[in-house]
């Protein structure tokens, strides 16, 4: 992985004289003080995009974000710092580099998708190819296909007035697409789109660039639209940048009360994923083994029922302490009669957490977690499902006060809160002995730990996310 | 001077500059008078030569193809009427001058009016002088353009391009400037030049108010043939100024519907051609 765009103390002021509005910022002024020589409309922001990222910038309207994606491309120069893209210095390159980068590099995506009206679909998604010089049959051939990247197959010869919004950025991605550059800078693309409509986007989005590999930088003011997409968000406040981390550390380590109230209103479950919150399972045995072996493996795994699987760990289905002892009993070889398939339920690392209720809650077994290859990840115990709904706060142990360092740091009424959840939901589990249980056993495990907190919990999952990308 | 009664002899130091001017760029004026008299030459010759049944169904079919048969069945009508009024030489004579005028004022005013879109200064200097050209009487243009280009189609064609030209400036600074600053920036986001932009994206998109402008230009330019007529510049003009002189209504009323007939024409023409902008023809299909 390198880096493919770096901002570095990157400044833009709007007004007569930006210089001395940087300074006296530099000096530490407040930019509200500053008004009568300028407006400045971001402040010192760094970061660094690394390839086959989505990078997202997230702020409120007049944070400054569309401005300091401007930068980005050289639509706006740059006040103060500099921005590189690809080794090339954008903050002082002339207007014949700029170009050559805009349309080898970096192509954009525009909020209210900017498609020439007077040009059909096709032209328009021609039209990076147009201005590189690419002749009319081959860039309308290369735009069709591009369009039907997009799922756009067929709607060359309209005008985009013809196309709902949706489908109207849907050209709009395809023109940037189509130049083939390495980044994709996408300004509030979405936003102005119904929510439906936004969600769909959004999912196809991440489909082609898993698809693509591409670079992307997206600027959003929604918040969960960021958690979405975003492998690492940067969150602007005031022309500033306050945090950059992914949404799990914004989630659960927010920098400041200001980003903690922002991320309040975040639906946790669709951030959180299968992954984030599944738990190792030791009641696991393999097709080939006896009966015997698979009542050792109940005890000492302290549950009703194992999982069972073949040698590449892949799950066949699962078998219950009732059926083993009675094949045992009967002298059966093997466990390959007894595999119930009927109360599995299988689901996948990235499914977010909200989808996870509703089968969690019909199935007497936890939920398993498998790889497009049905191999076993891990298991969702509904209690683990229940503690990942608990708001970790700003205090849980482990993770220190970020900004208060008075304030003590002790086990928060919240964690104590999710320690009793969780004990209820151990006695439950046992009150139920029909249930597989070697989720007791994560019980324990999540009780003993549960003065590190959720935090703790989701941070671990975060890195296991880290590494399935 | 005296204060309680100030005389400023601003009209003398009009004529002292005029005087010199004339003077020291006697071979500008000599060429202007050539183009546009020349021009005219050119251009009546070419409406006059045909038999007007020829010239008539020339005519309609421009108007038929530009915009629809209503306006070919009325330019029909409407010429073959003028024919009728005994005004067929003098509407030739005034067709000829006005889309001289206008041709010259839409060189000057759209480029104008681009620049002014593009550099705020421009812009700012334009400005005024556009109010100043408006709002000075247009007869009083033609005093000094007689005195530079003597009697005849020059000074009529000049007063024509001063009074006409402002609105097509305006409208073309306002039509280029209305145009969505996200697609501009999208053709720079792509890596188009600025020559691209404005060819590719900003006329296109400006073009139906340009049209408008176009239009506004052609009826002001009609409206000063009468006065053109004034300082010999002949054509429908000169049979207004006639009838006026001689108390002749009849030939008055003649020569001002022939005028209505071509105002009519030429507005349509342009007001049709106007929508058949690519833009506008994306519009239309997106409405269907």
């Amino acid at each position: 992985m390198s880096v493919v765009v770096k901002a570095s103390h990157v400044y833009k002021v709007f007004g007569k004289r930006p210089n001395e509005v940087i300074k006296r910022l530099e000096e530490g002024a407040d930019r509200k003080d500053l008004t009568k020589l300028g407006t400045a409309a971001v402040i010192d922001a760094s970061f660094e995009v690394e390839e086959g990222e989505i990078f997202v910038v997230m702020g409120l309207s007049g944070s400054g974000k569309s401005t300091l994606i401007r930068t980005l491309n050289g639509l706006w120069d740059t006040s103060g710092g500099s921005v590189e893209v690809l080794g090339t210095d954008i903050s002082t390159a002339d207007s014949s580099t700029l170009r050559k980068v805009r349309g080898k590099h970096v192509s954009m995506v525009f909020q209210h998708f900017a498609l020439l009206p007077h040009r059909t679909v096709r032209e328009n998604a021609a039209y990076s190819l147009e201005i590189q010089g690419m002749p009319k049959n081959q860039r309308l051939e290369k735009a069709e296909e591009w369009l039907k990247a997009v799922g756009l197959d067929g709607w060359g010869d309209k005008y985009p007035q013809q196309l709902s919004g949706g489908m109207q950025q849907r050209v709009g991605l395809a023109r940037a697409l189509a130049a083939e550059t390495d980044i994709l800078l996408m300004d509030e693309a979405f936003s102005a789109l119904d929510p439906l409509i936004r969600r769909e986007m959004q999912e196809q989005l991440v489909e082609l660039q898993s698809k693509l590999n591409k670079t992307i930088i997206f600027i959003t003011h929604d918040l969960n639209e960021a958690m979405f997409l975003g492998d690492r968000i940067a969150v602007m406040r005031d022309g500033r940048i306050v945090q950059i981390g992914t949404s799990e550390e914004i989630l659960t380590q927010p920098a400041d009360d200001y980003i903690a109230e922002f991320v309040q209103d975040v639906d946790r479950t669709r951030v959180l994923t299968a992954a984030s919150i599944m738990r190792e399972t030791k009641a696991t045995i393999s097709i080939e083994a006896g009966p015997r072996l698979a009542m050792r493996t109940l005890e000492d795994s302290n549950s009703s029922g194992l999982l069972v699987l073949d040698d590449n760990r892949t799950v066949l289905g699962m078998v219950s302490d009732r059926n083993v002892v009675r094949a045992a009993r009967e002298g059966q070889q093997t466990i390959a009669d007894i595999v119930e398939k009927t109360d599995l339920f299988t689901v996948r690392p990235e499914t977010p957490i909200s989808e996870l209720f509703a089968p969690s809650s019909a199935a007497k077994v936890p939920l398993t977690v498998i790889d497009e290859n049905q191999r076993l990840l891990g298991i969702v115990p509904r209690v683990a499902l229940l503690n990942s709904m608990a708001d970790p706060g700003p205090a849980t142990g482990e993770i220190p006060p970020v900004q208060e360092a008075s304030e003590p740091v002790v086990v928060s009424p919240s964690a104590a809160e999710s320690d009793s959840e969780d004990g209820a939901a151990f006695t439950d589990e046992q009150a139920t002995p029909t249930e597989v249980a070697d989720a007791s056993a994560d019980v324990e495990s999540a009780a003993g730990s549960a003065d590190e907190g959720t935090g703790a919990a989701t941070r671990g999952a975060t890195d296991a996310e880290r590494g399935k990308h | 001077m005296d204060f309680m009664n100030p005389r400023l002899p601003v009209g003398d130091w009009v004529n002292d500059f005029l005087t010199w001017f004339i003077g020291a760029f006697q071979w500008l004026l000599d060429i202007i008078n050539f183009i546009l008299s020349g021009l005219y030459e050119v251009l009546y010759l070419v409406f006059s030569s045909p038999i007007y049944l020829v010239m008539i169904i020339i005519l309609a079919a421009i108007a038929f193809f530009a915009a629809g048969w209503k306006v070919a069945l009325f330019t029909l009508i409407g010429f073959y009427f003028v024919r009728a009024l005994d005004q067929w030489d003098n509407t030739m004579s005034t067709l000829a001058l006005v889309i001289v005028a206008v041709l010259v004022a839409l060189i000057i005013a759209i480029p104008l009016g681009i620049l002014a879109a593009k550099v705020s200064w421009v812009s700012t200097v334009v400005k005024p002088v556009l109010d100043f050209m408006q709002s000075m009487p247009a007869l009083a243009y033609l005093v000094p353009a007689i005195l530079m280009f003597s009697i005849g189609q020059t000074p009529g064609a000049v007063a024509t391009i001063i009074f006409a030209l402002p609105p097509g400036v305006r409208l073309t600074e306002l039509a280029i400037r209305q145009v969505n600053t996200e697609v501009v920036e999208a053709g720079q986001a792509f890596g188009a030049s600025s020559g691209h932009i404005l060819s590719k994206i900003q006329i296109p998109l400006a073009m139906p108010t340009i049209m408008a402008g176009v239009n506004q230009v052609i009826m002001l330019a009609l409206s000063m043939v009468v006065l053109a007529g004034m300082v010999g510049a002949g054509g429908l003009g000169g049979a207004v100024v006639g009838g006026i002189q001689n108390v002749d209504v009849p030939l008055a009323v003649e020569a001002g519907l022939a005028v209505v007939v071509i105002a009519i024409f030429l507005d349509r023409v342009t007001a049709a051609l106007g929508r058949k902008t690519p833009i506008e023809r994306a519009r239309k299909a997106a409405a269907a």
